[in-house]
């Protein structure tokens, strides 16, 4: 506790440095990575996330220093070079992109860990901490490095807001950008750019293994919350900033803890509430809808059984006991009181010693849903030259949906018939 | 029967072009008229869609060139509007029907230009015109075919343009749609405007179109529609199938030949 109110009342200006450096890289990456998604090339981002590996070491190994500037600069062509060969192998050869993507990714990253093994039984003091770029080291963000990949990362934003009709116009519709004449191929090139770049930024504090996550997470996170592209971008900034905010924490109390595994751990986990809470798309709010649909259609099939009981015996409002309901329909019991009972709390049905009688409401209730039951097959008989006793079914479901609108059209249509497929009255109201 | 057109809006000189290097249009050569809603018709496969893009540029012609207005593409693109076939975008990107109609006025704002008021103001004016303002603000997610297609003719519309190619603007919309496409079709070319429309339903070709194409891998005929819609013209791009045509084709993927000798 102690440590968090240190860490956030930033009076360490290390610790400041240090936030601030994470917050805006991992914003930032977020902020590419939502056209990479966009675009689709979600995999590509992990491709090159690997390749800069070899890069790294390479850099290292002819400068023989751990200079910010010549790493990235060495990150930055091994991770171009993965995308010129995807694309080379995917347009020249029989090779589909995927397997393109997995071949590149590998023997990339392959050949990193070869050189970064070598690096360190070499014996080079200057070599400490070049391992922090597979997994991260937030806490490392200060100084020169802290300038640099920072820098990046604002180049990064400003070039997106440059860009940004230009962006969303290739992501969506890229035969049109051509034929107005939009220079597609080098956008797409400045975009590719900026995806290496957003990677090369956030090697240090997030690490390689890890870097596509930086990319793509965050984006997806924010598209299950919107369908506006600047809200997606901003929220995806903002869940971005956040687990950089959290991976920094943790760089804080435990120096010797990776960050970027921490960091992804967060994003990934608000990704995860978002797949399952967001209104719309996530996976709760489609449960209740669900449930919401099956308790209106009980309750309806209640009130129209009523309304066939009572026609039946020519009284309407009289009291029904449970047995007498399911002697007519087959309802689940539980189910049933459950549905009884919303229709009482509704004040379509009242309760007495003998059972459950029809309000006036629900009687009017009840009759409309046996309307539109029987206006439904005759639609379908009349229209779809259906069978008469292939309608039953469809009209069952067809009922609970049909607006006041489509009622009045529907009668309109078959001219305010009387009697249904099957020879049943069709209930209008008296005016 | 191929006609040629005094003046024409396009011209296409000996046009071929090829997948993979499978010939897939041999030598297209053809001109149309001014202010006519023309029709390219022909089955499946035929190369239709094909053809429109390799006038767009967005396919590698291997021979021939294209002329539109006299000029080349590059010069004229302002005048120029073209609406791809509804498929090839992905409905669930996250844009509103106002967003997409927009990008209609980008072709005239430029590079890093932004919407102004007044963009905005011609969009939804064209929104009007394919009776879609009330869905203004709706996410393109939610729209159905024929309103999908909507969309894209009032971005279409917002390019102001003089001549428009449309790719398939018929298919899996509903018959209200359909009619109000022909409908604005028709006001367009009255103002001067001319249409090309890829199209596939034999049965409404004569009442929609002053001009038709008929295309089946080559040129069939290209005329006036009630002088092009024969049952002779339209048996030759339907029926008997040019079997030594594709097998040639097949052979020189098979061999890896090029169709043109600098190809």
């Amino acid at each position: 506790m102690e440590h968090l109110l240190d860490f956030l009342s930033l009076s360490d200006p290390n610790v400041r440095y240090v936030v601030i450096g994470s917050i805006l890289l991992a914003a930032s990456s977020a902020i590419v990575g939502t056209f990479t998604l966009l675009k689709k090339k979600a995999l590509v981002g992990d491709a090159v996330a690997h390749s800069v590996l070899p890069g790294v070491c390479l850099a290292f190994l002819l400068s023989g220093v751990k200079n910010p500037l010549y790493l990235i600069i060495g990150a930055f062509a091994t991770g171009w070079l993965s995308l010129v060969l995807i694309d080379y192998i995917t347009h020249k050869s029989k090779i589909k992109e995927d397997t393109a993507i997995g071949l590149i990714l590998s023997v990339f990253f392959g050949i990193g860990i070869l050189m970064l093994t070598v690096i360190q039984k070499s014996g080079n003091a200057a070599q400490s901490g070049l391992d922090h770029f597979l997994f991260g080291q937030a806490a490392s963000l200060i100084g020169k490095d802290l300038i640099v990949f920072s820098s990046i990362a604002v180049i990064l934003i400003a070039a997106i807001w440059l860009f940004f009709k230009e962006f969303a116009l290739i992501a969506f519709d890229e035969n049109f950008a051509h034929s107005i004449g939009f220079p597609v191929r080098a956008l797409e090139l400045v975009l590719t750019t900026l995806t290496v770049l957003a990677v090369v930024a956030g090697i240090q504090a997030i690490g390689v293994v890890l870097m596509a996550a930086m990319l793509i997470t965050p984006a997806a996170a924010a598209r299950f919350w919107t369908d506006k592209l600047k809200v997606m971008i901003w929220l995806a900034a903002g869940l971005g900033a956040f687990s950089g905010l959290v991976g920094a924490y943790i760089s804080y109390v435990a120096p010797a803890m990776p960050t970027g595994p921490w960091i992804v751990m967060v994003i990934s986990i608000i990704a995860v509430l978002s797949f399952f809470l967001a209104p719309r798309k996530g996976i709760l709010f489609r449960f209740f809808t669900q449930r919401k649909f099956q308790n209106q259609m009980l309750e309806e099939n209640i009130l129209k059984l009523f309304y066939q009981l009572g026609e039946t015996e020519g009284s309407y409002y009289q009291s029904r006991s449970m047995a007498e309901i399911i002697a007519r329909r087959p309802f689940q019991i539980a189910r049933l009181k459950k549905g009884l009972k919303n229709l009482y709390k509704q004040g379509f049905l009242k309760t007495s010693a003998k059972g459950w009688a029809y309000t006036r409401a629900g009687k009017r209730k009840g009759q409309r849903i046996t309307k539109l039951h029987r206006l439904w097959e005759l639609y379908l008989t009349e229209y779809l030259r259906i069978a008469p006793d292939h309608v039953h079914e469809d009209a069952e479901t067809i009922e609970h949906i049909i607006t006041p609108e489509l009622e009045r059209r529907l009668e309109e249509k078959l001219r305010f018939p009387t009697l249904d497929p099957h020879q049943s009255e069709i209930p209008y109201r008296k005016l | 029967m191929i006609h040629q057109v005094e003046n024409p809006v396009v011209e296409l000189h000996d046009i071929t072009v090829s997948y993979n290097r499978k010939p897939v249009l041999w030598d297209i050569d053809l001109t149309l008229p001014h202010a006519a809603i023309i029709g390219i018709i022909g089955p499946n496969g035929a190369g239709k869609s094909t053809l429109v893009k390799s006038m767009m540029g967005l396919v590698e012609i291997s021979s021939g060139y294209v002329k539109m207005f006299d000029q080349d593409l590059e010069q004229v693109r302002s005048r120029v509007s073209y609406v791809p076939q509804k498929e090839s975008v992905d409905w669930d990107f996250p844009a509103s029907v106002t967003d997409v109609v927009l990008m209609g006025r980008y072709g005239k704002l430029g590079l890093f230009t932004r919407p102004r008021k007044a963009d905005k103001e011609v969009a939804l004016e064209c929104l009007r015109q394919v009776d879609m303002q009330d869905y203004a603000n709706r996410q393109i997610s939610q729209l159905s075919g024929g309103q999908q297609q909507r969309v894209f003719l009032a971005r279409a519309l917002a390019q102001e343009a003089d001549l428009y190619f449309m790719d398939e603007p018929f298919a899996g919309v509903d018959a209200a749609t359909e009619r109000a496409i022909i409908n604005l079709m028709k006001t367009m070319s009255k103002q001067g405007k001319t249409v090309v429309v890829v199209h596939h339903d034999l049965q409404s070709a004569q009442e929609y179109f002053d001009w038709v194409v008929l295309l089946n891998l080559r040129l069939i005929a290209s005329g006036p529609a009630d002088q092009v819609l024969t049952p002779e013209l339209l048996q030759e791009t339907y029926g008997g199938k040019l079997t030594l045509l594709a097998e040639v084709g097949a052979l020189l993927t098979k061999k890896e030949f090029p169709s043109r000798e600098k190809g």
